[in-house]
Order: C-alpha cells, then sequence, then structure tokens
C-alpha cells in the first residue's frame, strides 16, 4: 500500500505538540498517518484497547523499545526493527506471531514525510511476517526532548509447540548452530552513523526469524532453546544463556562466520565482532542427533542459508562460555562492562 | 581475510614456536612496548607457545594508561563548561580522573562527542561557529599526525572557534627511561610497529648499542609477535644488540616523511609526565609557538590542581615491567573495568584490561 499522509499540506510539514493533546490534531494524525497503513477491524474500532480471540493452549507476550541513531540505515529502518523485533522475540519463544501494539513517541518538528517512511515500514513488515496492528498509542515531546522518533512495540503470540523453547530447557551435549554471518547490523548502522566508508556496501542483517523457526517446528524439531542476537551480539548471548541455565558453553571461534567488511572495520576501530549488534541472527541449541537436519532445513530459509554449528553444551555446570581460537587456546566471553568504545591507535 | 587469516594460523605459529624452543638456552625477559600487541599476546593466549624461560612483560605504550591525571582532570573542566563541544577518542571517556570521568560530565550534560579523526572535530567546529569546540589530542607518534593535521587545517581555514587539550607522548624517550632504571629487568624490546611506520626506526641504533639491548620493530598479529620474539631471543642467545625490522610490510627506515614534517609545522618537543611512571625528560609533544592560539590550555586555563593519584593503582611497576596485573592486590577485585582503580583496567590497549578480559582462568576439565 502507498498511502501519502494529507497532514503534510493541511498543518506544515512537520510534528507540532499539538500532535499530541489528544484533540482535533491527535485525532487528524491518527486518521490520516497511521489508521490508513494499520488498516484492520481493530483499528476500525478506535477503541482503548481491541478485543481479539484468543485460541486454547498457551500465548506468549512480550514488548520491545526501538531508539536507533539514524532513523534509516543501509539494509533497513526504525519501523522495520519495531516489528521484526518483537516478531523474533516471540518466535525465539516458540511463538506464531499474531499481534501487535505500537507506541509512536515523537519529537515536536519530526517531519511528516519521515514519519510516513517509518509507519509505511511498519505496515509492508507486518504484512510479510503476518502479524496485524490491533492497538497503540502517540504521544509528543518537545524539540531536543526525543532524537526524532522513538517506538514500542508490544506482541502477542500462540505456541506453536507443546514443549517449553527457553534457556533451563537447555541440555550437556545440545549443539549451538548459528544462523549466519555476525556484526553487520552494528556495523552498518555505525558506518551510517559516523560516515564511515567501505569499498563494499554493507547492509544491516536486519530480518524477521519466524519463518527459520517455523520451519524447524513444522519438521518436528523443537529446539531445547532459541536466543536471537542483538545488541551485545554473541558472545552476550551465549554468557546470558549459560549463567541462566547454568550450564557451560563451548564454542570455537574458527566457526563462527564474521563476513570481511565487518571483519575490516572491526580491525580498523578496535572492536569485537563477537559484541557487535546484530538484528537477523540467532542461535539455537538442538539435541546432537537433530542437528544435521536441523542445519539442512535452516539451510533452506533465506535467513538460514549461512547456519553453521559453532559449539556445544558441555557437561561442567560452571555456567561459563569457553571461546577456543583458531590456535587452540581458550578464553572465557564475558559481557562488557558498557558499551564498546574504538580505540585511538 | 588477506593480511590477517595468514597471520593467525596454527601451523605458521607452531614453525615459530618450534624455533623459539630449539634457540631458548636461559630465561629471558621481553617487553612489547605497545598495547595493542599486549592485547594481541593475552587475546591469543601467545605465552604459552613460548619456554617457560622466555618472560614477556608489557611496556607503556598505551596511551590512555600514561595520560596524566592532572590533564583529565582539566579535560572535565572543559568539558563541563557551557557552550563547549567537547570531542575525544572513545577510549578516554571512561578513564577515571580525581573525582569522575568523562562519561559522567556527558551523563549531567556536558556536550562530549566520540570522534573517529580529529578532522572531524575541525569539520564540528566549522558547523558550529557560535560553539568552542575542543579536541582531546593525545597519543603517540601514531596519532600526532593527524592531530596535527587537524591545528594545521583549523588554522588555514581561520577556524577561532577550535582548540587542542594537547598530552603527546614519544616512545623512545620511554624506552630509555625503562633501560636506564637501576630496577630494570628488560632484555630486549619487541618496538611498537605503527609508531615506525610513522617515525621509521633510525632513533633506535643509539639507544639498543647505549643499553646493550636488541630492539625489533614488531607487528601486531599472533604470527608478527611471536616471529618478533624469536629474532629478538636470537640476538640476545648471540648476544648482539641490533635493531631488527619484523613488521617490514609496514615499516620502512626512515618511516613517513611527509607524516613526520607535518608534526614538526604544529609541535614541538617537550618534557612530559607518564601517569604511574613518572617525568621524563623531553618524552612529549605540545604545540609550538605558532599554534599557541589553538592552544586549549591557554584559551580555558583550566585549574592546575595538583592531585595525588593514590588509588592504589600500581599501573607504573607494570608498564616498566616489574609486575604483572595479577601481582596487583586490587586486580578483579577494587578494579575492574566497570569501576576502575586506574587507566590501564579501562583502555582497550591497557594491559590490565586484556588479562581482566582475556586472562581468567578456565575452570573446567572437560572440552
Amino acid at each position: 500500500m502507498n498511502v501519502e499522509c494529507p497532514l503534510t499540506t493541511n498543518t506544515g510539514t512537520v510534528v507540532r505538540l499539538g500532535h499530541g493533546s489528544g484533540g482535533v490534531m491527535s485525532q487528524q494524525l491518527l486518521r490520516e498517518c497511521v489508521f490508513p497503513h494499520f488498516d484492520n477491524a481493530w483499528t476500525k474500532q478506535e477503541h482503548d484497547g481491541a478485543r481479539i480471540p484468543m485460541p486454547k493452549g498457551q500465548v506468549v507476550f512480550t514488548t520491545d523499545s526501538f531508539v536507533i541513531t539514524p532513523l534509516f540505515f543501509p539494509g533497513g529502518d526504525i519501523g522495520k526493527l519495531a516489528v521484526y523485533g518483537t516478531v523474533n522475540d516471540l518466535a525465539m519463544c516458540g511463538a506464531r506471531p499474531e499481534y501487535l501494539s505500537c507506541s509512536l513517541i515523537l519529537e515536536e518538528g519530526l517531519p511528516f514525510a519521515t514519519l510516513d517512511r517509518v509507519i509505511e515500514s511498519m505496515a509492508r513488515a507486518a504484512s510479510e511476517t503476518g502479524v496485524q496492528f490491533v492497538t497503540g498509542d502517540t504521544k509528543v515531546v518537545e524539540r531536543g526532548k526525543g532524537d526524532g522518533l522513538y517506538i514500542n512495540t508490544a506482541g502477542i503470540g500462540t505456541m506453536a509447540c507443546p514443549d517449553a523453547i527457553e534457556p533451563r530447557q537447555i541440555r550437556p551435549g545440545d549443539r549451538i548452530i548459528l544462523s549466519g554471518d555476525i556484526g553487520r547490523h552494528g556495523v552498518a548502522v555505525m558506518a551510517k552513523r559516523e560516515g564511515l566508508c567501505f569499498d563494499s556496501p554493507l547492509q544491516s542483517d536486519c530480518a524477521p526469524l519466524h519463518g527459520a523457526v517455523r520451519s524447524l517446528l513444522d519438521a518436528g524439531i523443537t529446539p531445547h532453546c532459541l536466543r536471537d542476537l542483538t545488541r551485545g551480539g554473541l558472545a552476550t548471548a551465549l554468557v546470558e544463556l549459560a549463567e541462566t541455565a547454568r550450564k557451560e558453553i563451548l564454542v570455537h571461534e574458527a566457526d563462527i562466520p564474521v563476513g570481511d567488511a565487518v571483519q575490516g572495520a572491526c580491525e580498523m576501530l578496535g572492536l569485537d565482532p563477537l559484541y557487535v549488534a546484530n538484528e537477523g541472527r540467532f542461535i539455537a541449541f538442538i539435541r546432537p542427533e537433530e542437528v544435521d537436519r536441523a542445519l539442512s532445513i535452516l539451510s533452506r530459509d533465506p535467513v538460514g542459508s549461512g547456519s553453521r554449528i559453532i559449539g556445544k553444551v558441555g557437561e561442567g555446570d560452571c555456567h561459563q562460555v569457553i571461546l577456543r581460537n583458531s590456535l587452540g587456546c581458550e578464553r572465557l566471553l564475558y559481557r562488557l562492562p558498557g558499551e564498546q568504545l574504538p580505540r585511538i591507535c | 581475510m588477506r593480511y590477517l587469516h595468514e597471520y593467525r594460523q596454527r601451523e605458521s605459529i607452531e614453525k615459530i614456536q618450534t624455533e623459539i624452543s630449539r634457540i631458548t638456552t636461559r630465561p629471558w625477559t621481553i617487553m612489547e612496548v605497545c598495547g595493542g600487541q599486549t592485547h594481541a599476546i593475552v587475546k591469543y593466549g601467545l605465552e604459552t607457545f613460548l619456554p617457560e624461560q622466555v618472560e614477556l612483560v608489557h611496556g607503556p605504550g598505551c596511551p590512555v594508561c600514561v595520560t596524566p591525571l592532572g590533564i583529565i582532570d582539566r579535560a572535565i573542566s572543559i568539558a563541563a563548561r557551557r557552550g563547549v563541544i567537547f570531542c575525544s577518542f572513545g577510549d578516554m571517556l571512561r578513564v577515571p580522573g580525581s573525582e569522575r570521568d568523562l562519561l559522567a560530565v556527558k551523563a549531567v550534560g556536558g556536550d562530549i562527542r566520540i570522534v573517529y579523526s580529529p578532522l572531524d572535530a575541525v569539520a564540528l567546529a566549522e558547523d558550529n561557529p557560535d560553539r568552542e569546540v575542543v579536541f582531546f589530542a593525545i597519543g603517540f607518534e601514531t596519532t600526532a599526525p593527524a592531530n596535527a593535521m587537524a591545528a594545521y587545517l583549523a588554522r588555514k581555514k581561520g577556524l577561532r572557534n577550535f582548540s587542542l587539550l594537547v598530552s603527546h607522548f614519544l616512545v623512545p624517550p620511554a624506552i630509555e627511561a625503562i633501560c636506564s632504571t637501576t630496577d630494570n629487568r628488560v632484555q630486549g624490546f619487541l618496538a611498537a610497529g605503527h609508531v615506525c611506520a610513522v617515525m621509521g626506526y633510525e632513533q633506535y641504533p643509539p639507544l639498543a648499542r647505549r643499553h646493550r639491548v636488541p630492539i625489533v620493530v614488531t607487528g601486531f598479529e599472533p604470527l608478527d609477535i611471536l616471529e618478533g620474539v624469536l629474532m629478538c631471543l636470537s640476538q640476545l642467545e648471540q648476544g648482539s644488540c641490533r635493531v631488527e625490522n619484523q613488521y617490514a610490510r609496514a615499516v620502512d627506515r626512515r618511516g613517513n616523511a611527509p607524516a613526520q614534517e607535518m608534526v614538526k609545522q604544529v609541535f614541538e618537543i617537550a618534557d612530559q609526565h607518564w601517569r604511574g611512571v613518572g617525568h621524563i625528560g623531553h618524552s612529549g609533544l605540545r604545540l609550538n609557538p605558532g599554534f599557541a592560539d589553538f592552544d586549549a590550555e591557554k584559551r580555558f586555563a583550566p585549574p592546575h590542581t595538583p592531585r595525588m593519584d593514590d588509588s592504589g593503582c600500581i599501573s607504573g611497576q607494570i608498564m616498566r615491567g616489574l609486575k604483572k596485573p595479577c601481582d596487583c592486590p586490587h586486580f578483579g577485585r577494587r578494579c575492574r573495568p566497570e569501576q576502575p582503580l586506574g587507566a590501564p583496567m579501562v583502555s582497550s590497549e591497557g594491559a590490565c584490561a586484556a588479562y581482566y578480559r582475556y586472562n581468567r582462568q578456565v575452570t573446567t576439565d572437560e572440552r
């Protein structure tokens, strides 16, 4: 759908504080900029909440907030992230994503053209992933008190398998599959934000992961645990899981794919790709007897075509992540104390 | 990836390991000067490829670590001023001053920007003519040319709202100082390849002769470092003290002449205080009189409050090769990356940060 926001001609070209007042301008903003993109039975009701049908069994409920500069980056934008991020969180719990909410926090002065691009991107991503936006909210903050646009989405999904997929299900001997090369989102966004140039253009890996998970479940493979790699990267995800599951995790650095552009940027800036953000990669903990079949299924999915086994769960209960490097030496992975900062020379 | 993977291969490393074991007949202590080399050594576990008799100690080549407390306090004082945009390399933001760090100033409203190049700070000054833009120009000979270029360009563009807070260090005088101490343990040096890529290595032969130490200009990849160690050990075993260049793919004897010329145009040699190490004559750079107008110390006159660096940090002994990070009673206890007592625990080139991040014990037998 290509709906251009008509407010640009009616009330100027930018968001004003009045658009968050709850009055006429707010209503106009919703009716002319938001609802046309999120057109369904629930938004038509224009009620305080959405009454949605629930199947028997369990549902999964999650929420995520999206703050990113720049709003548009190679391979994605904040709107796409806001849909895929929540869809991916549902998928990682083994749920089929069904419904989303959308809360927009707009900064006074945001061009309607920007808002329109973002909402259109959200609508496209929702349609692609088969989810419906059923409720939402809009607020406007004074100029200088926001970063253009913040988005929160919450999501509800229905469990697509009878067994829980969660850290506590992780078992010794599980193989760990990584769905593709790491670090592309973090480096692409940093390059765009800081004006860094590379010989080959680098795109964010931003992608929905529910399809790949669904393929596994449909084939009768229920991973013990799934985790999408977001901020903090692969290393942080592994450390979190080792601690929650109270299990030891062993990974081989040589088996972790890192593209040349990401590797080159990280070498230059002194960053560790293991800690760089991703938005379309996940790890799956799979029973050893199912791992070959899981790899073959994931390899056929567009987001899993680069899937590799990167390690396994050990017998020990020391809940550490041990990385063996290409020279055969081992070290422990930890959470970073804060942000990764580029080095000096 | 070219220029990376071929220097990280186990087979090549093992060949060097075999040769090192073959030629080593007695204990030797070798210092790698640069923090980047220290990190590679600890990250890749390179000491496990060396015989027990060979000890690597970690030098003062971490720019963040040696920047004196006083100048960090002055940076914090300038950065906290209204109207100032304070630009810094990211690594400096977490270094503790007497009372707080630059990140704490940012958190309460200071306009502090991480830049990737000093020229980004010049561009910020052009884009913000009503703001004072200050660049925290720190580092060794590696960052000096680009920092000099920033001052040179700012003068050429007639920017009156741009200045530099300078804290620059020179490596050869530090090696000289380490060799001259009575308790020196270092018998050979791996010189920092990137410093030599800029400056060449013609300064080193007199130093090597005077103190009878072999100096090997060395790169940063695992294979580079072990090859540098092998070349250094080979000289030590033969009793020679020459300067050799392991990093010939990046370094030649004379270095980068245009970069040296830029440094000469903007800076002059000055005495310098190295945090933890102390005063070393002629070991720093400051803006020369032609660029005095761009000196942030003169423009803002931040208070010089002498403070004792009494945190308990033993970085000076570590950077002179007398101790290792794990010899410090505070390492990993009172001093951790999220609450550092000293800069070496913060910097991506600091020895303590390297040990904390890469060298803690793997506590299991199962693989």
